[in-house]
């Protein structure tokens, strides 16, 4: 493998220059000194971090050109910035909802009385900045990735200015989902910075579900999300997102979950959209007994790059992690999987796998997979496994033998490589709306 | 399965004897040629000159020099225990004579005790093919049977091949490995000597396999040797190597460059057993190219020195070749293992297999890495990677980083790595019947490598299950 030459740009133009964290931190006048600090400090940060390169391992096999922050800028929001939005209706049942517009609210959630009434905060982050300054700064950006991307988690620190903000007391257990909505379209070349803090009670439940869509399919966008879900002890978290930005997006989605003690956290990510995205997915065993189980299904087609880096990190004993990565490419597509199983000294007990799956379906795809472990403790079952391959033959036989076209045949088996993920949302109204976005990528 | 407390130094049988403590012992030999300490054209120059070289090779020397210089040290993802290499301490070339003897009588008295406690002669009386002993940077004994030279087999040093056969080893002489592969195969490009260059010819079938032995004596020496083994059409030949070296307070440097070239049907297999002292950096290069229906294995059994990185590769050039690495590694006390495999798949119809077996004892460290490449528009190559770890005490650790990349619809790739330790009922299991808890792990253990073991030459196999019973020694308990 040839390391490559072409050099980053992070010029300072554009998202990278002064004049635009300036013009993010006077929207914060307000906003309280920590706030100002934090936001200082963050943009200090990425000016001083160096661009990534291919020849740092958590670059590898990673397209560095395309992150070029010179021709984008942050949304301004003049007039009505609920024009064109698509109203989104295929998921019905949800104990709130909110709709952005390139980072503006254009559906404030309606949170049922009753769980207000037991204290739950479903609200935009910048109102909860603004409200619950104490509650959101025990927890906001404590818990990043860190899996290459520390520039770009500076970045999103400095500009973020919105997005969704979750706490769920102690004991209180809401079955519907809390759906999030993140168009991008509002104007061409514009920057979205995207956050989730979801804090999950102990012994409490609850599921959030983040879809990030493009209005037009046109427009050329920047994305840096960041999202952290914290699960309390004993507390059941589900977390889903569903990547589809149009074919023009370059996007981070950069992703901690962390566990307590026996908690049970399970996070689905599907990755359909965007010309790049670059997803870390950092699964943290903080608590003894605790439970991370962390999939994710994607379909790249096109010159698309999906490039994931995953880390699951055992900081006490008896924990259990179960990752599963599945990728389908057609045309040019690349995808990449670097996962890490990292057990500390102190993990004993743990149980700890990795599984990617690559499924090529044209000539000139191309899978990279690096799964990773590094187990400092002895009393651990550990594993990962890759397999990168096309439809088996004999498979495609037993339908032909059946009488079922090759062509029907063999969309089965692709539908069928999907449904395992798919299948895996405990929410029917999500996995058909999933499977008819994949259905219809995968046919189109 | 003989029972391991009786297998201590004392009571062995003679044979192959490649544990640390007989290898621990060196004699004050007054060397004839010394480079001197450090690295500088001049060096180079020099053993260009005692070797009596073409200015071609001197030229090859210089230019890998500057490829060395211009090279980082690949810190950022190899182990920063690679910056305890001090270059200019180390000395490049030493050695007693030019020409290798050919009677064992003739072997300088002191060198031949090194190696007679090594049982090279005896071994060479009992079954070998052909035998190299390089004590130091110059193979100080060589010898093959006379029926092998009959039909044409040519076993000899790097210069003396590059010298006398330039039309069979220039050809291939540093393009499997280029002199910029990586900062060390730049290295040992630049200051190399010794080393075993083979030619078989087509259709021959060595039946018995070539051994080669490296000792290294003298502290802060570095020990460069060069391989390149060619085998024609349809030829076969097995290779062993072993090394050695003394316990020394400082640390040494062993680079070596292995190339292995099998031509259209041929078969090499390529076996190690890498038992230096722990004050050894072993940084060693060994890739082979396989063209049409060839074949190439490489074993690689890794058991001593402080740090080894070692990758050992097929490039599957030819369609139907067959690329295969068995891998074993033991990491105790103060030693890294980072070894691995490379398979770079570039035709239709071929095939790979991985295989890799690495315990850690105490803090000792043993790292899996490796990478599996097939390019686009292939048909039917195939990968299977399989690599398990062992892991015997609290602080023991392991690591595993395959890299795989996969370009087209008409290929598979499988890899699986898991970690374990000695299962408690097992231990329970085997006190119960009377063993002690000690000899219980050892045999664990032993169990656990057993399969990639059965592989190995019967000499190596015995002696590679008496020495991981040797090693578990107070790892329990």
């Amino acid at each position: 493998m040839s390391l490559d030459r072409n050099q980053p740009e992070v010029a300072d133009a554009g998202l990278g220059s002064s004049s635009v964290f300036q013009e993010c931190l006077s929207g914060f006048g307000w906003a309280a000194p920590w706030i100002h600090k934090l936001k200082q400090d963050a943009w200090e940060r990425f000016q001083r971090l160096p661009a990534p390169h291919r020849k740092d391992e958590q670059w590898r096999f990673a397209s560095v050109q395309d992150l070029a922050l010179d021709s984008f800028r942050l949304p301004v929001v003049a007039g009505d910035s609920s024009a064109g939005v698509p109203s989104f209706d295929a998921i019905r049942n949800a104990s709130a909802r909110m709709v952005f517009h390139d980072d503006a609210l254009v559906e404030a959630p309606r949170l049922p009385d009753t769980l207000r009434e037991q204290g739950v905060i479903y609200c935009p982050m910048d109102e909860a900045l603004r409200e619950y300054p104490e509650l959101v700064r025990e927890h906001l950006l404590t818990r990043l990735p860190g899996i290459g991307s520390q520039k770009y988690e500076s970045l999103h620190a400095a500009l973020f200015h919105n997005g969704t903000f979750l706490y769920v007391p102690a004991n209180v257990e809401i079955a519907e989902p809390f759906i999030t909505v993140h168009w991008s379209g509002l104007d061409d070349g514009t920057a979205l910075f995207p956050h989730t803090l979801v804090v999950v009670g102990d012994n409490a439940r609850a599921t959030v579900l983040d879809l990030f869509q493009s209005v037009d399919p046109g427009t050329r966008h920047f994305v840096c999300g960041v999202s952290d879900v914290y699960a309390g002890a004993g507390s059941h978290v589900h977390y889903e997102t569903v990547q589809n930005w149009n074919l023009n997006t370059v996007a981070f989605h950069l992703n901690s979950a962390s566990a307590e003690r026996d908690a049970a956290l399970k996070s689905i990510t599907v990755n359909l959209g965007s010309a790049h995205t670059r997803n870390e997915q950092h699964c943290r065993i903080l608590g003894a007994g605790a439970s991370v189980d962390t999939d994710s299904l994607t379909v790249a087609k096109g010159t698309q790059e999906i490039d994931q880096r995953t880390l699951q990190t055992h900081s006490a004993p008896n924990g259990h992690s179960d990752l599963l990565f599945k990728n389908a490419l057609l045309d040019d597509a690349r995808t990449i999987f670097s996962g890490l199983i990292r057990v500390d000294e102190v993990a004993q007990q743990t149980d700890a796998y990795q599984t990617n799956r690559n499924l090529l379906l044209s000539d000139t795809a191309e899978a990279n997979s690096l799964p990773g472990l590094q187990i400092a403790a002895n009393d651990v079952k550990c594993s990962h496994g890759a397999t990168t391959g096309s439809i088996d033959d004999t498979n495609i036989f037993y339908f032909l033998s059946r009488g079922i076209p090759r062509r029907m045949a063999e969309e089965l088996i692709v539908f069928g490589f999907f449904e395992e993920i798919v299948s895996r949302f405990d929410n029917d109204e999500l996995s058909d709306f999933v499977r008819e976005l994949v259905q219809n990528k995968f046919r189109n | 399965m003989s029972d391991p407390a009786t297998n201590t130094p004392e009571t062995e049988a003679p044979g192959l004897d490649f544990d640390r403590d007989i290898g621990n012992f060196h004699y004050d030999t007054k060397y004839e040629h010394d480079a001197g300490v450090g690295l500088r054209p001049e060096t180079l120059d020099y053993i260009a000159d005692v070797k009596g070289e073409d200015d071609w090779i001197r030229a090859f020397r210089h230019k890998a020099l500057k490829i060395f210089e211009s090279k980082p040290i690949p810190t950022h993802w190899a182990s920063k225990d690679l910056e305890a290499i001090d270059y200019d301490k180390i000395r490049y070339y030493l050695s007693t004579g030019q020409r290798p003897t050919r009677s064992w009588d003739e072997v300088p008295d002191d060198v031949k005790k090194t190696f007679e406690r090594l049982g090279i002669p005896e071994q060479e009386r009992k079954f070998l093919a052909g035998v190299e002993a390089q004590f130091d940077s110059e193979a100080s004994y060589s010898n093959m049977k006379e029926e092998l030279a009959k039909q044409g087999v040519i076993f000899v040093g790097s210069t003396e091949g590059l010298m006398e056969h330039p039309e069979i080893f220039r050809k291939y002489f540093g393009k499997v490995i280029p002199a910029g592969d990586n900062k060390f195969s730049a290295l040992n490009s630049a200051v190399f000597s010794g080393g075993s260059f083979i030619y078989v010819p087509p259709g021959v079938k060595v039946k018995q396999p070539l051994q080669a032995y490296f000792r290294i004596n003298a502290e802060n020496f570095g020990q460069f040797e060069r391989t390149l083994i060619i085998a024609d059409e349809g030829a076969e030949v097995t290779y062993m190597e072993g090394c050695t070296a003394p316990k020394f307070e400082t640390t040494t440097l062993h680079s070596a460059v292995v190339e292995l070239v099998a031509l259209k049907g041929a078969k090499i297999q390529y076996i190690t057993v890498q038992n230096w002292s722990a004050n050894v950096f072993n940084l060693v290069t060994k890739r082979g190219m396989a063209m049409d229906d060839a074949e190439i294995k490489w074993i690689d059994c890794n058991i001593g020195s402080r740090l080894t990185m070692k990758y050992p590769g097929v490039v599957l050039r030819g369609k139907n070749s067959r690329g295969e690495v068995l891998s074993i590694a033991l990491a105790h006390d103060g030693q890294h293992q980072d070894t691995g495999a490379k398979m770079v798949h570039a035709a239709d119809n071929t095939t790979s297999t991985i295989t890799s077996k690495s315990i850690s004892i105490g803090k000792g460290r043993a790292t899996y890495r490796g990478l599996v490449t097939m390019p686009k528009h292939l048909q039917n190559c195939k990968n299977n990677t399989e690599c398990d770890a062992l892991l015997i005490n609290d602080n023991s650790c392991t690591d595993t980083y395959p890299a795989i990349t996969v370009r087209g619809d008409g290929n598979s790739v499988q890899h699986e790595a898991s970690v374990s330790k000695v299962s408690a009922e097992q231990i329970f299991y085997m006190m119960q019947r009377g063993l002690k808890e000690e000899q219980a792990m050892s045999l664990a253990v032993n169990g656990f490598v057993n399969d990639l073991i059965r592989e190995f030459p019967m000499e190596y196999s015995v002696e590679l299950k008496r020495l991981i019973e040797l090693e578990m020694e107070g790892s329990v308990g």
